[in-house]
């Protein structure tokens, strides 16, 4: 198994090549499960006959059409099977035998990006958001169902049942394994950036469990980024995104201290931030600009991230420019998050009071209620504003309302600090 | 995980480039490969080196300082040129490169080194200098 060397080197060829080899036989039977056991086998043949024969030129392709054979002999038998019904009840004529031809027809009708017309049907506003984030890792990044399992905290069982409800809600829905065109592409293209930002958060800021940070989801939603701009070049949301997770993950290391702790990103160690990530951040960021994409919600927020990128002491950080860009972000994609972080920009740029101001405004609504960064931050503005006891109550609060045991510790030791 | 690819130098590459189809052909080869390595999301940074004769070497022995001009003998350990990438693992980045063309005319080695990670430095790294890198030892001090 995996010990042998031939068998590994296989498998590793096969992995690079596995998501695009589904996308092709995805897209040719519209079915996913059917293009999983396709590729599969497609895997097993490989596993027998490179050994012996050496591994091909272009591996790529002989998996390709090792597939698309085992797919031909598997449609001609139940196509001969139809047809012998068919002539049972004398309702034989010719338009069998031209399926036959329209599907291998199918086969070699190269509409070119079968990867994106895969990340696109996996990524499908049909399926939540969450059940997106599963079939997108399985299909396309190649986790196993217990990677996966692992990575967002649940179990096996779980996992895999999403993700066969999904593939039925896929099939059910008669998603075609394409780039959707014209009008049709922007809300699915957004559907699409939802589900590779949700996943890199979930590794980035992870919502549960003891570890801060889950740094191979970050990696994974990155690589998923990557794939996307490769293939997007001139989608500007798709580089503000790409310019967004790679900004934010080089503070991946600073992140967390040596025992696991939450730093904040004001008392991170800048040294550590990783500058070749910053460079392809600003760089991705830069293009989505000059493309017209500088409005875009999430180009809005890779320059968030880069204005803190860009300053090499926390105190040099340009709050006033954060401010502004929060003011136009909290226009294009009002949220939660948004109204907290722009209170605290402006707390910053303008002193605690401004923060306050814009916190309390906010405070009442519903959705808010149990959104542990609102006290959190109200906290810290009410002790810079010299207002100690109520600042311990609202950290104390803030440390009720969040799951992640890390962060609870780091709000119940400010509530301590509040004497 | 990320790797360091090195491309080795052999002594046409100590030579520098000069015009010619097969050159010409070997961009076309390696700018087909690269394209692939963005598009599968692979690659993160990668550049090729100048001939080591407008490199230069600083020696280190004790409080000495010595400079030494290019070029350098040893040509086979020599780097011509690197890629810095991001894959699953060891596998899969020796399957990447296996589908590198010959950067070389003649023949020619890439050598993949894993490069450590977080988690590597943290079993390695003695606590008082983790606690330097993580700012934790300024703060210590403050306290």
């Amino acid at each position: 198994m995996a010990a042998d060397p031939t068998h590994r080197a296989i498998e590793a060829t096969f992995r690079i090549e596995r998501a695009r080899l589904i996308a092709t036989l995805a897209r040719m039977t519209r079915d996913v499960d059917r293009a999983e056991e396709l590729a599969q086998d497609a895997l097993m043949l490989a596993l027998a006959e490179w050994p012996k024969a050496g591994v091909p030129a272009n591996p790529g392709a002989w998996l390709t059409a090792a597939a698309k054979r085992r797919a031909i002999d598997g449609f001609r038998r139940s196509a001969m099977q139809e047809r012998k019904h068919a002539e049972i009840a004398r309702e034989a004529d010719g338009e069998r035998d031209m399926s036959i031809e329209d599907f291998e027809a199918r086969l070699d009708d190269d509409l070119g990006d079968e990867l994106l017309g895969l990340i696109f049907a996996a990524c499908h506003p049909v399926l939540s958001p969450e059940a997106r984030a599963a079939l997108t890792l399985r299909l396309v990044g190649g986790l196993t169902v217990e990677e996966i399992a692992r990575a967002f905290l649940s179990n096996e069982a779980a996992i895999a049942a999403r993700i066969t409800r999904a593939k039925k809600a896929i099939a059910k829905a008669g998603v075609a394994f394409e780039v959707p065109r014209g009008r049709a592409l922007a809300p699915r293209l957004a559907s699409v950036l939802e589900v590779v930002y949700l996943i890199f958060n979930e590794g980035y800021a992870a919502t549960s469990g003891s570890d801060l940070v889950r740094p191979p989801l970050c990696a994974e939603a990155q690589r998923l980024g990557r794939i996307l701009a490769g293939l997007m070049p001139d989608e500007p949301e798709v580089l503000g995104l790409l310019a967004l997770m790679e900004i934010q993950a080089s503070r991946l290391a600073a992140r967390a201290g040596a025992d696991g702790a939450f730093v904040p990103l004001t008392e991170q160690n800048r040294g550590r931030w990783d500058q070749l990530l910053i460079r392809r951040g600003l760089k991705a960021l830069e293009e989505a600009d000059r493309l017209g994409g500088a409005d875009g919600p999430y180009a809005l927020q890779a320059a968030l991230a880069a204005c803190h990128a860009r300053a090499r002491r926390a105190e040099d950080t340009d709050w006033q420019k954060i401010a502004a860009l929060y003011d136009r972000l909290a226009q294009v994609m009002p949220s939660p998050v948004v109204a907290v972080g722009r209170a605290v920009a402006h707390s910053m740029a303008f002193g605690p009071e401004a923060g306050l101001a814009l916190v309390d405004a906010i405070a009442g609504k519903a959705e808010l209620k149990h959104y542990a960064p609102l006290p959190a931050a109200r906290g810290d503005f009410l002790l810079r504003a010299g207002h100690k006891a109520e600042a311990k109550a609202a950290f104390e609060a803030a440390a009720a309302l969040t799951a992640n045991e890390r962060e609870r510790d780091f709000l119940l030791g400010r509530a301590t600090a509040c004497r | 995980m990320r790797v360091m690819v090195f491309v080795k130098a052999t002594e046409d590459s100590e030579q520098g480039m000069t015009p010619s189809p097969e050159l010409d052909q070997m961009f076309l080869d390696m700018g087909k490969f690269n394209e692939e390595l963005v598009n599968a999301g692979v690659m993160v940074a990668g550049d090729g080196l100048k001939p080591s004769s407008f490199g230069k070497r600083v020696a280190f022995d004790g409080a000495s300082r010595t400079v030494i001009d290019g070029p350098f003998a040893e040509t086979r350990e020599l780097v011509a040129g690197y890629w810095l990438w991001d894959v699953k693992d060891m596998d899969e980045a020796v399957a990447w490169v296996k589908r590198c063309p010959n950067p070389m005319f003649g023949p020619s080695e890439i050598e993949i080194r894993p490069l450590y990670e977080m988690e590597d430095l943290a079993e390695v790294i003695p606590a008082e200098a983790a606690a330097i890198h993580d700012g934790i030892g300024e703060k210590l001090a403050k306290g």
